[in-house]
C-alpha cells in the first residue's frame, strides 16, 4: 500500500493544474456574468440567465460528455480536443454558473449608499464597480467561492471518465493491476482530503486578511 | 445679481406621487442656504436630484457654466454635474473598504486624475482640518459616527466643489457627536462655500444660513433671511411648522 503513495502523488500536479485553471477562468467568467446581471446589460443579461440556468440545471458529468464526445462531432475545430482541455472547459463553465450567482448575491448585499456615495464623487459606473462595490462583494463572497474551489478540486476526478489519467484514474489503474482496491481508493481519498484541508487553512488566513476593514 | 446655482422648474415623481412640484432656486456665489420643512416634503429628494442620485423628470440645473436639462441629460452631463457638487450623506456612506485617508483621496485620484502623492498630501491636509490627523489609517467601521461624518464632509470638501450638499448631516448621529459635526459644517460655511443644507437643527440653520427656504408638499412655500423666517414668517404653514418644532 505504501508503494501506492508516490504513484498517486505524481498525479497531484495534474489535478491541481485542472482545478486552478478552471477556478481562475471560472471566477473571471463568473464576475463578468454577475456584473452583467446586476446592471442588467440589455439583451446580454437574458443570455447570461439562460447560460446559468443550463449549467446549473444539468449534471456536470453530462456536460463533460457533451464537450468531450459531443462537440467534436459538431465543431470540426474541436476534433483534437484532449480530455484535460475538455475537463477544464466543462468545469469552468459549470462552476462559473454557480459562482456568478454567489457573486451577484454578494454585489446585491453591498449597501445602496455605497453606490450612491461613489457616484456622488463623480465616478463612472465602471469605476464604482471596480473600486468600491466588487472589493466589498469579494469579501462577502470569499467563503462560498472557496467552497466552490474545493468542489472543483474534487470534481476533477470526473476527468477520469474522459480517459484522463489524473489522481483518480491513477488509483483505478493501480487498483486493477494490483487488486489492492480498498487501499488504492483509500489512498486517493486521503490525498483529496489533505489537499482540501491545506486549502481550508489558507482560506481562514485569507478571510482574516479580508476582514480587516470591518474589524475594530 | 446673477446666480451661481440656478434651478428652474424641477419636478420629480415616484410613480404617481409627485415629490417635487416645480422647484425654482437661485444661489448667489458663496451663499449658504438651509432648507427646512416637515418630513416627506421632498427636501432630501431635492438635494438628491441636484446630484442626479434621483433623476428629475423635468427642470434645469445650472452650476456655473454647466447646464443640465432633465429631459435630455446624458451620462456625461450627469458626471460633469457630480464633479461640481459634493454630497454629504445622512448615514455618512463612507467607502467601507477604504481607510479614512483613502476615502478622501478616492475622488481626487479616480475622478480628477491626481497622482497618489498629490492626493495623499491633500487628504492629510483635510484630515487635520477636520481634526482627524491621527485617524488617516482607520477604517470606517473603527470610527465613531461623528468621526465618520467628519470624514464624509472631508471627502466632499476634497473635490473643491462649487456646491456642497448636506442631506440631514446630523440626523443619524448619537446626540454626543452632533456638536462636533455642526462645528465642522460651521467652519466650512465660514469659508463662504456655496452650500445647501437640509436640516432639522433650527438653531443651527438660523446661525449659519444666509437664507432659509421652507418647503412643504414638494413646493417652496416661503424663503428669506433667517430673521424674517424665524421672526416674521409671512405664510401660515411656515408659522405652524415653526411652532411645532420650536
Amino acid at each position: 500500500m505504501l508503494d501506492l503513495i508516490p504513484v498517486i502523488a505524481s498525479y497531484v500536479p495534474l489535478t491541481l493544474f485542472m482545478a486552478i485553471m478552471s477556478m481562475i477562468a471560472g471566477l473571471a467568467l463568473a464576475a463578468v456574468m454577475a456584473v452583467i446581471r446586476v446592471i442588467k446589460v440589455p439583451y446580454l443579461h437574458r443570455i447570461v440567465a439562460v447560460f446559468i440556468s443550463f449549467f446549473r440545471g444539468t449534471p456536470l458529468l453530462v456536460q463533460l460528455f457533451l464537450f468531450y464526445f459531443g462537440l467534436p462531432q459538431l465543431v470540426s475545430g474541436l476534433q483534437n480536443l484532449d480530455g484535460v482541455s475538455a475537463a477544464i472547459i466543462g468545469l469552468t463553465l459549470h462552476f462559473s454558473a454557480y459562482m456568478a450567482e454567489s457573486i451577484r448575491g454578494a454585489i446585491l448585499g453591498v449597501d445602496r449608499s455605497q453606490w450612491e456615495a461613489a457616484a456622488s464623487v463623480g465616478m463612472t459606473q465602471k469605476q464604482v464597480l471596480t473600486r468600491i462595490i466588487l472589493p466589498q462583494a469579494a469579501r462577502t463572497a470569499a467563503p462560498t467561492l472557496m467552497n466552490y474551489f474545493i468542489d472543483i478540486i474534487k470534481s476533477t476526478s470526473l476527468a477520469f471518465t474522459l480517459g484522463v489519467t489524473e489522481m483518480m484514474g491513477a488509483a483505478q489503474k493501480e487498483a486493477s493491476s494490483t487488486f489492492l482496491y480498498p487501499e488504492a481508493f483509500l489512498v486517493v481519498a486521503v490525498f483529496y482530503w489533505v489537499i482540501v484541508e491545506t486549502l481550508s487553512a489558507g482560506q481562514r488566513r485569507l478571510e482574516h486578511r479580508l476582514g480587516k476593514a470591518v474589524s475594530r | 445679481m446673477s446666480c451661481q446655482i440656478d434651478i428652474k422648474g424641477l419636478v420629480k415623481r415616484f410613480g404617481d406621487n409627485t415629490v417635487l412640484n416645480g422647484i425654482d432656486l437661485c444661489l448667489q456665489p458663496g451663499e449658504r442656504m438651509a432648507i427646512i420643512g416637515p418630513s416627506g416634503t421632498g427636501k432630501s429628494t431635492l438635494l438628491r436630484c441636484l446630484n442626479y442620485l434621483d433623476r428629475p423628470e423635468e427642470g434645469r440645473i445650472t452650476i456655473g457654466d454647466l447646464t443640465v436639462d432633465a429631459e435630455n441629460a446624458q451620462k456625461s452631463d450627469i458626471l460633469a454635474l457630480r464633479r461640481r457638487t459634493g454630497f454629504v450623506f445622512q448615514n455618512y456612506a463612507l467607502f467601507a473598504n477604504k481607510t479614512a485617508r483613502a476615502n478622501i483621496m478616492e475622488g481626487l485620484t479616480t475622478v480628477r486624475g491626481w497622482s497618489k502623492a498629490q492626493a495623499t498630501e491633500r487628504a492629510d491636509q483635510i484630515l487635520s482640518q477636520i481634526g482627524l490627523g491621527d485617524r488617516g489609517d482607520s477604517y470606517p467601521a473603527a470610527m465613531s459616527g461623528g468621526q465618520q461624518q467628519r470624514v464624509g464632509i472631508g471627502r466632499a470638501m476634497a473635490l473643491d466643489a462649487e456646491l456642497l450638499l448636506f442631506d440631514e448631516p446630523t440626523s443619524a448621529l448619537d446626540p454626543e457627536w452632533v456638536g462636533e459635526v455642526l462645528d465642522l459644517i460651521r467652519r466650512v460655511a465660514d469659508g463662504r462655500q456655496t452650500m445647501l443644507i437640509v436640516t432639522h437643527e433650527m438653531q443651527f440653520a438660523r446661525e449659519i444660513a444666509d437664507r432659509i427656504v421652507f418647503m412643504e408638499g414638494g413646493r417652496i412655500v416661503e424663503q428669506g433671511p433667517p430673521s424674517q423666517i424665524f421672526g416674521n414668517a409671512q405664510d401660515d404653514r411656515t408659522r405652524a411648522f415653526l411652532r411645532r418644532v420650536g
